[in-house]
């Protein structure tokens, strides 16, 4: 791919900059902005408070008044990320981890399976056939604690959010739209299409590692049966 | 030792600083939404500045205290049978009653040794939308026994004993809780955000020309201000992106939303400002009702506005400091 370089950096007010690599979701740039966020992540500065990559850029929460920065937090973030690009990002393979998540795909957790099945043209055994088959990819994680968007839904299933949102989706629901799947981490609002659930807990405060997905990884959803759901949610 | 509660008011909840360092997670510092008050209130108490207390929300609580507790309410001008901010030694059995914000829509109340309920992810903060910190990860409610550190008793005294200047059981001074505005609107320094050009001239002088009314569905999420719509000129869809504390974000529908302590930590709405990060505790002291206007700033000012509180706070934590004889 081209060499990464950012487009510009926006200041997020006064204790944050963005910056921006791609103004479009560029998949190369995503996976390129991941590794970038490690890295800086990992350098644990002590003026850096977070890292979040999101689509198509970083920011960079700072203490604009921490004596390493001398003032100008903006300037110190541009050159810490020209210092890292310069150093090489890690390889993609090395960064990546694969999640297996649970799914059961069957009606009483599904219920809009057989409208997406309908608008796509198949079963919906081939819907969940289909769902199950891909390999997706976070993209970014945001919108709620452990909430993740992936990449890579098959283009058959890609349909538009609901016209209207639901007041609540249970947790653990798998819903897709457009081009992207889900996994609700808490019963929220959400406008997506549910076609399952998972008994795993997304995001769990008490957990050594709170968050079931992070920015980059694979997921894979496999199909289990009801009884296997609710052995698994015990 | 712990507090009772008989009344818990309208939102009460269990904040200190935030936990920090899981933005990339989706989750956000959140912590008190006015945390200058908050590092008053643990000060005149002998806290550390970052220690749990309560944070009450336009109408208070009525507690009980089960042992000698010294305790400070600093933030809303609350109307309380406790005197206001400064440290108050609160008998064993006794009650203090807090009820309406007469000015000011936040108040926290300090304990000496702070609120002892389980830290998650490095913070004891209540961070209601994941239902985690605090007390059950929830507002508090009528019965809840708040715990207090085991030598709460002890530290109080100690404590008491060591201020200056006393009277009865309180002392003859008080701080200026300054992140509380004297009047409305009150002025809050912006940076135009990065899709502020995607605004017409006439509607960016309708954001910083506008006396914005804090609408009633605002929370520690966000502030939905009320007022003219904002149409953005530019159609296109914004690739989702990041967002800070003082963000201001314009939907669909041209209501702006300022994004407060437990704000979502990426949006897909364009951003036409970033409030300056001195500024928000103000905001955080508007009641839903309550007017602000947006004056333009660059990052220069907003370096100057955090110094000027800075110096306050230190200037005030000095003084208390003084008072404890050190």
């Amino acid at each position: 791919m081209a060499k990464l370089a950012p487009l510009g950096a926006v200041p997020l007010g006064d204790c944050a900059v963005y910056i921006e690599f791609s103004k479009t979701l560029d998949l190369e740039v995503n996976s390129a902005v991941q590794r970038l966020a490690a890295m800086l992540y990992g350098r644990a500065l002590p003026w850096v408070r977070d890292v979040v990559p999101s689509l198509g850029g970083i920011a960079i929460h700072f203490d604009p008044d921490h004596a390493d920065v001398h003032g100008d937090a903006m300037s110190a973030s541009l050159a810490l990320v020209s210092e890292c690009l310069k150093q090489g990002l890690p390889k993609t393979d090395e960064a990546t981890r694969t999640v297996e998540v649970p799914v059961c795909y069957e009606a009483e957790f599904a219920p809009d399976l057989t409208e997406v099945a309908a608008a796509a043209k198949v079963t919906p055994d081939e819907a969940v056939a289909l769902h199950a088959a891909s390999e997706f990819r976070v993209l970014m994680i945001g919108f709620a604690p452990g909430h993740a968007y992936m990449g890579g839904l098959h283009p058959k299933l890609a349909v538009p959010r609901r016209a209207t949102p639901r007041p609540i989706v249970p947790a653990g629901s798998v819903a897709i739209a457009n081009d992207q799947t889900v996994v609700y981490p808490y019963a929220i609002s959400g406008g997506w299409n549910i076609i399952g659930r998972t008994p795993l807990t997304v995001f769990d405060a008490e957990r050594e590692s709170p968050s079931l997905f992070a920015a980059g990884d694979r997921v894979r959803f496999k199909p289990i049966s009801r009884g296997e759901f609710l052995k698994h949610a015990r | 030792m712990t507090i009772c509660v008989l009344r818990p008011g309208l939102l009460m909840t269990v904040q200190d600083l935030g936990r920090h360092g899981h933005q990339h997670v989706g989750l956000c510092p959140g912590g008190a939404m006015d945390p200058i008050s908050l590092m008053l209130a643990n000060a005149l108490v002998g806290n550390d500045p970052g220690a749990a207390a309560l944070e009450i929300t336009v109408l208070g609580p009525d507690l009980e205290f089960q042992g000698p507790t010294l305790v400070a309410l600093v933030g809303a001008e609350f109307e309380a049978d406790i005197p206001l901010n400064r440290p108050v030694m609160v008998e064993r059995n006794s009650h203090i009653s807090i009820s309406r914000a007469a000015r000011g829509a936040r108040g926290y109340l300090a304990c000496a040794g702070g609120i002892a309920v389980p830290e998650v992810l490095g913070s004891r903060s209540t961070y209601l939308p994941g239902g985690f910190g605090g007390l059950e990860g929830r507002v508090l409610k009528r019965g809840d026994l708040l715990p207090l550190a085991e030598n709460a008793e002890q530290l109080s005294r100690e404590r008491y004993d060591s201020l200056k200047n006393k009277r009865g059981a309180s002392v003859r001074w008080s701080v200026p809780p300054f992140s509380v505005p004297d009047r409305e609107p009150i002025v809050l320094h912006a940076m135009d955000g990065e899709h502020f050009g995607d605004f017409d001239a006439s509607m960016q002088r309708v954001f910083y020309d506008t006396v914005w009314r804090v609408a009633p569905d605002s929370n520690r999420m966000g502030y939905r201000l009320a007022g003219p719509v904002l149409e953005r000129a530019k159609k296109d869809e914004i690739l989702s992106g990041p967002t800070a504390l003082g963000t201001v974000q314009v939907p669909a529908n041209g209501v702006p939303i300022a994004l407060m302590a437990d704000h979502q930590t990426t949006g897909g709405y364009p951003r036409i400002a970033e409030i300056a990060s001195a500024d928000v505790p103000r905001l955080a002291q508007i009641a839903p009702g309550g007017t602000v206007h947006f004056a333009r700033c660059g990052l220069d000012m907003a370096a100057e506005l955090r110094n000027d509180v800075r110096n306050r706070l230190q200037t005030a934590l000095r003084g208390i400091a003084w008072e404890y004889g050190k």
